[in-house]
């Protein structure tokens, strides 16, 4: 029975093949696929202001709403700190996937790698969570800049318009240390390996043509590890992109994109004004890869 | 004329030395600090340096039925879908290591989608899908938004293992007399076994920790991952939570640590053989 | 040995889109044979084995196993088992269990089974290697527990597919007596694949030549040697002595071409006269290499192309050899050697 069973499709490599293939796709398209491409539909849709319900006719008029003055001031918002947080990585994870490359043992290699990926396997969530405890008013930071004697700088910074807050923990300011944290990691891993296939040769061939240790950093190493660079970035950028849990946990009225999203589905029922504001990261992240894939940084993931 | 020598590591500026040691530093003590705070007599700040030292918040998060309750939730979910994942990554990464078709790099594209797109799209997408069919939210849709990105850490695994076992093994097993389903039972199951183990691991500890398309497709119910959030935003039990924080490190922490040595031992083990 | 045919090969064809990698062969392997497909990289050779044993099916034609036809029959349902090229040994396993794979297959009780196994590691020259892991065994054994694993089922044919390959040259010779050995013992049909063609001259009883999918010839190693019938057989079997054209007219009168082999053509002064029954050209050597048991000259022929002398060392020191280099020389052999050839 079982035999002619196997034998049955032996002989029928495409039906095996159907068989393999069928319950996953048909799961992911049916429900991710489909489930996106109904979030795209809807945002074609728009809310009734006066029924709170949503209208299932093609309009633009959704779109319309996200390109007012304070939607556009969300998405602006939301990409300044995704590229300041872009930008924090690529220079906090430098030097330790420099020396990690270049400088480790293979045995050193092993054991930085692990503290690297490390807090990676620990919750997300905990680790915002930390970042509430570290930033609290009367928490480690604050402790600590108190001993510095830095209260009056602290002050100022948390005074300046548009990134300041009441304190650390419900600031731009934090979530930009937050995001930072969070996502360096992913900056890393990239910029480690894209630096381990710069072949030793090439710096000691700089260093054999004249030029000094830091000329060969920014004409040598720099430009090889920069499509590294480009990888990681892929990461922090989307990753900031989309996130509502850092700015509601540590932000203030000031919405970012995933806030946004999160607000307008829930309790407005608003999912057409929500789907054209996811459909904006996607965007926007398709662009960013198509430049990522010309600046090479595919190969180095 | 340089000699060749086996790469001696030059000692690294201290500069470099200084700033790799701190990003290293920056990247861990955060979790350190949480195993710092679950033992504070503090309740309701989180005034550093601690007041006082103490271990009766674990008593008390272990009294708390809503916390059971919401990992009891919250490990069901896991569970189910990690299997899902487990069937439904296999058999993918089986078709697409046997067999060469018509848009067989869309499959991986495809399977990675929820990965890579941001947790948001994907909660949202199916929350307003669920939302049009009127379909109501409970732990079933959790599980669906779940399986969703755990497929590809099982695909890739089990797939990643297919490329490293021979090929004739297969064919060696049919050659002796085993048919499909035994050759499947005695050599293809032993071989992937660690790669399942892995794969499975990973997906348990991604569900187990997952916020973003939990709460968009979560209606009333409550996992560990949206207790924490509904503290991050309107904190009440502050010396619980840290107890809770600090339990779930540990809990993600393990499985994936052991994904890592299995699949690590199974690459030497894999080579050997060959 | 006898007449029956153990595997039957009719109109053979199996087509990869355009590529024919098995063009219409027809051929038929002895019961109790050592059988050898010897072809170089890409003629079909191996091919052919995974249609014997069943991994591939033919786009055409029928193979026939004793007399049935097994073209549509999976691997598990032909008594054939197949030693790869690789070992595929099984890496969870242990080299007991491997060996028993088959037998556990079709639920023979572990008392009788382990018996087998112990018997099949004597025969290959294994003893006490039951426990351990394939991971832990050298190349060498490996393959002589790929072989057991195969010859405990007691199939109707087995099949070979270079398994020789990855071993170094002292231990694949060992091998190549050893196997020989044990199909002798076993009595049964063996099919060969290889490369290899002094492999094939040494082991087996009939080859088959094989080239881009066809078959140039199937004969006796002395056949296929001394009377190679087509201008592939003559140039992959040994060293390609081939004389065509205009200068094979003015040696042996007609302008087919012709082979002769290197150690049936003697090196002689110019001044020295052919005797009868002898062909006779003249040319300077080219190269001479010194292989300790003979030494071989590469003559350059005055009518053009060259021709490959082999003579064994008997009298001659190196020296004396090598000193032949860049002289004019006669070269004769009889008329009973060469072989015309159709193209």
């Amino acid at each position: 029975m079982l035999k002619h069973l196997s034998t049955y499709l032996y002989l029928r490599p495409g039906v095996v093949l159907l068989l393999l293939l069928g319950p996953p796709m048909l799961y992911m398209l049916v429900v991710y696929l489909g489930s996106l491409f109904a979030l795209l539909i809807n945002s074609f849709f728009y809310l009734d202001g006066y029924t709170g319900k949503v209208v299932h006719q093609f309009t633009l008029q959704t779109y319309a709403e996200l390109l007012q003055a304070s939607n556009m001031e969300i998405i602006l918002r939301t990409v300044v700190m995704a590229g300041a947080v872009t930008l924090a990585d690529a220079v906090v994870a430098f030097p330790l996937a420099y020396y990690i490359a270049k400088h480790a043992s293979p045995k050193m290699k092993t054991w930085l790698y692990i503290a690297v990926t490390l807090p990676l396997w620990s919750s997300y969530l905990v680790r915002v969570y930390a970042w509430k405890l570290i930033l609290a008013k009367e928490g480690i930071v604050s402790w600590f800049v108190n001993l510095l004697g830095l209260d009056g700088i602290l002050g100022w910074l948390l005074h300046l318009p548009g990134i300041g807050g009441s304190s650390l923990s419900l600031s731009p300011i934090g979530m930009f240390i937050v995001f930072t944290y969070i996502w360096l990691p992913y900056m890393i891993l990239p910029i480690q390996t894209a630096l381990e296939r710069v072949p030793k040769s090439y710096l000691e061939a700089s260093g054999d043509l004249g030029a000094k240790p830091l000329a060969t950093f920014r004409f040598v190493t720099l430009p090889l590890a920069f499509p590294g660079v480009v990888a990681g970035s892929i990461f922090t950028f989307s990753l900031t992109l989309g996130d509502f849990i850092v700015p509601l946990s540590l932000g203030n009225s000031r919405f970012f994109i995933g806030q946004a999203v999160y607000s307008h589905q829930g309790t407005s029922g608003n999912i057409p004004l929500a789907a054209a504001f996811t459909v904006g990261p996607v965007v926007i992240m398709i662009i960013y890869l198509l430049i990522a894939r010309k600046l090479g940084a595919f190969d180095a993931l | 004329m340089h000699s060749k020598h086996s790469s001696p590591r030059e000692s690294a500026p201290l500069a470099l030395k200084l700033a790799a040691f701190g990003s290293l530093l920056f990247l861990n003590v955060p979790l350190l600090i949480i195993f710092l705070y679950a033992f504070t007599t503090d309740e309701t700040t989180f005034t550093f340096p601690l007041p006082g030292v103490t271990t009766q918040w674990f008593a008390v998060a272990l009294g708390r039925t809503d916390l059971w309750a919401a990992l009891w939730l919250t490990l069901r979910v896991a569970a189910v879908a990690t299997l899902v994942a487990l069937i439904l990554g296999t058999l993918a990464a089986a078709a697409v290591y046997r067999s060469n078709f018509f848009g067989k790099d869309a499959i991986s594209l495809l399977l990675i989608l929820p990965l890579a797109l941001p947790g948001i799209v994907t909660g949202i997408a199916l929350r307003s899908a669920l939302g049009s069919l009127a379909i109501p939210f409970s732990y079933w849709t959790i599980v669906i938004g779940h399986a969703t990105f755990c497929i590809v850490v099982v695909y890739n695994n089990v797939l990643a293992r297919f490329r490293r076992t021979s090929g004739s093994l297969v064919e060696a097993s049919m050659d002796l007399g085993a048919n499909a389903f035994q050759t499947f039972r005695h050599v293809v199951l032993p071989n992937i076994a660690t790669a399942l183990l892995a794969g499975g691991m990973l997906a348990f500890a991604l569900s187990f920790d997952e916020i973003i398309v939990t709460t968009f497709t979560a209606g009333q119910q409550m996992t560990l991952p949206i207790w924490i959030f509904s503290q991050l935003t309107r904190p009440r039990d502050r010396p619980v939570t840290n107890v809770v924080a600090m339990f779930v490190i540990l809990i993600t922490f393990l499985p994936i640590f052991f994904a890592q040595k299995i699949s690590a031992g199974s690459a030497d083990a894999g080579e050997e053989a060959r | 040995m006898n007449n029956n045919a153990a595997v039957s090969f009719e109109g053979v064809c199996r087509y990869f889109g355009d590529v024919r990698a098995v063009d219409n062969v027809s051929l038929m392997v002895r019961d109790g044979e050592f059988f050898s497909i010897l072809g170089p990289s890409g003629s079909g050779k191996t091919t052919c084995l995974r249609l014997i044993a069943g991994f591939d099916r033919p786009t055409a034609g029928r193979i026939l196993l004793y007399e049935q036809d097994v073209s549509q029959l999976p691997p598990y349902e032909r008594d054939v088992n197949t030693v790869f090229q690789d070992y595929a040994l099984f890496p969870h396993m242990t080299v007991g269990e491997n060996i028993a794979y088959g037998l556990m297959i079709k639920k023979i009780p572990k008392t009788e089974r382990q018996r087998r196994v112990e018997e099949m590691l004597d025969l290959v020259r294994l003893p006490d290697m039951a426990l351990r892991k394939p991971g832990q065994l050298s190349g060498g054994q490996r393959q002589r527990v790929a072989l057991a694993r195969a010859l405990i089922n007691n199939p109707k044919v087995l099949l070979l597919d270079e398994p020789l390959g990855a071993l170094d040259l002292k231990l694949r010779q060992q091998m190549q007596i050893e196997l020989k050995t044990i199909q002798k013992r076993v009595g049964i049909t063996f099919i060969y694949v290889t490369h290899d063609q002094e492999e094939a001259l040494t082991m087996s009883d009939r080859i088959a030549v094989f080239n881009q999918g066809n078959v140039e010839q199937v004969g006796t190693p002395t056949d296929i040697y001394e009377h190679p019938a087509t201008l592939f057989a003559a140039g992959f079997v040994g060293v390609s002595n081939l004389i065509r054209g205009e200068l094979a007219e003015r040696i042996t009168g007609t302008q087919l071409p012709f082979s002769i082999r290197p150690e049936k053509i003697r090196l002689a002064r110019m001044t020295e006269i052919p005797g009868p029954s002898t062909f006779s050209t003249t040319g300077c050597v080219r190269d001479v290499i010194y292989l300790g048991i003979f030494t071989r000259y590469l003559v350059e022929l005055d009518g053009g192309g060259d021709l490959v002398v082999a003579q064994q060392n008997l009298e001659t020191t190196s020296m004396e050899v090598l000193s032949a280099k860049g002289q004019h020389v006669r070269l004769i052999w009889s008329c009973d050697h060469i072989r015309h050839l159709e193209a």
